[in-house]
């Protein structure tokens, strides 16, 4: 399946909608967000991911700026290799609200954070922690 | 009632299974009850194209993170800093996520894939794992990740059937981090919804 169902988006938009989510599953790139929520946020990746290593998915230091499926050693989906996809906020932004969708064949197998002020918040916390001492002190990557 | 799908396997009576449908009214597609009642070769001919590979592609991943948990629990288990109640409470754990990653590899393969392997080694970050509580809060970030793991994988299965076991599972890893916060003297469960 390449596409979540509408009912699954409708209820998604409804459960944002209805936790007081600003602005619901418009889709739109919030330009600011908090890096102290978006920590929060980012625990919800934690089965998967970590900043300075890789796990089942691909470490997050170094993110910006890379072109998708090329942490060296990892091993991607041939959909991610070939997506051509260089990560900064847009394209991050994209694929968060839907891994899928945006990547079709992504290992990903994740429906998305559908409220734009979060992935605000969470690409906020990205781009502190890639400045901050946990990447800072990642001299290589690590496996 | 007693449980379509039951933790340690996939297959049940077909008696129960009968059961079970005609009480609680709910119909099961041809390919999900096959899947359910082991019979692969019919699970294969009917849960076909993208959202076959799709669903292999989510539980293979949900099993790469439950083999991951089993190696984390392992190195917590054999680090010292654990001591008992606590120590009983992590192998038990562990004993779960052996049992997700078994129902999961077999599902995998029932639906015609390759289920993930264990790696060989496993980059924990041991470093910083000083004493119970430091053992402790790494295994609640593991379980807390994995409930958001589950919760964004329910509505992307193609097949009802693997999303209502995945929310099984979900709600196994719920517990888990709710006692592992408690044991770490935090609210046990901090919000009505997870996310």
């Amino acid at each position: 399946m390449t596409a979540r169902r509408p009912a699954t988006v409708l209820a998604g938009i409804l459960l944002a909608a209805a936790a007081g989510s600003v602005p619901a599953a418009t889709g739109a790139i919030a330009t600011e967000g908090d890096a102290g929520r978006g920590k929060e946020i980012y625990a919800r990746c934690g089965a998967c991911h970590s900043l300075d290593y890789d796990r089942v998915g691909p470490h997050h230091c170094g993110l910006f700026g890379r072109r998708a499926g090329s942490v060296e050693g990892f091993e991607y989906s041939k959909a991610m290799k070939n997506s051509k996809l260089v990560w900064n906020s847009e394209t991050l932004d994209r694929f968060i609200a839907d891994p899928l969708k945006t990547v079709p064949g992504t290992r990903m197998g994740y429906a998305g954070i559908p409220d734009a002020r979060e992935r605000a918040d969470l690409l906020a916390y990205l781009r502190a922690s890639n400045d901050g001492p946990e990447c800072s002190q990642m001299s290589a990557p690590r496996r | 009632m007693k449980h379509a799908i039951r933790p340690t396997g996939i297959a049940i009576a077909a008696d129960d299974r009968r059961s079970f449908l005609r009480r609680s009214g709910l119909v099961l597609s041809g390919s999900a009850i096959a899947l359910l009642a082991g019979r692969e070769s019919l699970a294969r001919d009917e849960a076909e194209g993208a959202a076959k590979t799709s669903d292999i592609d989510i539980l293979n991943t949900a099993l790469g993170a439950e083999l991951e948990a089993i190696a984390a629990y392992q190195v917590g288990a054999e680090s010292g800093l654990l001591q008992k109640p606590v120590l009983s409470l992590a192998v038990t754990f562990q004993g779960h996520h052996r049992q997700h990653a078994d129902l999961l590899a077999k599902t995998v393969a029932k639906l015609g894939g390759k289920p993930v392997e264990p790696r060989s080694k496993y980059d924990f970050p041991v470093a910083r794992l000083k004493n119970q509580a430091d053992v402790l809060r790494f295994a609640a970030g593991l379980e807390q990740g994995a409930v958001s793991a589950y919760l964004g994988a329910v509505p992307v299965f193609g097949n009802r059937d693997l999303a209502k076991a995945a929310a099984s599972i979900l709600g196994d890893e719920a517990m888990h981090w709710a006692i592992l916060r408690n044991a770490l003297g935090e609210v046990p469960v901090p919000s009505a919804f997870v996310s």
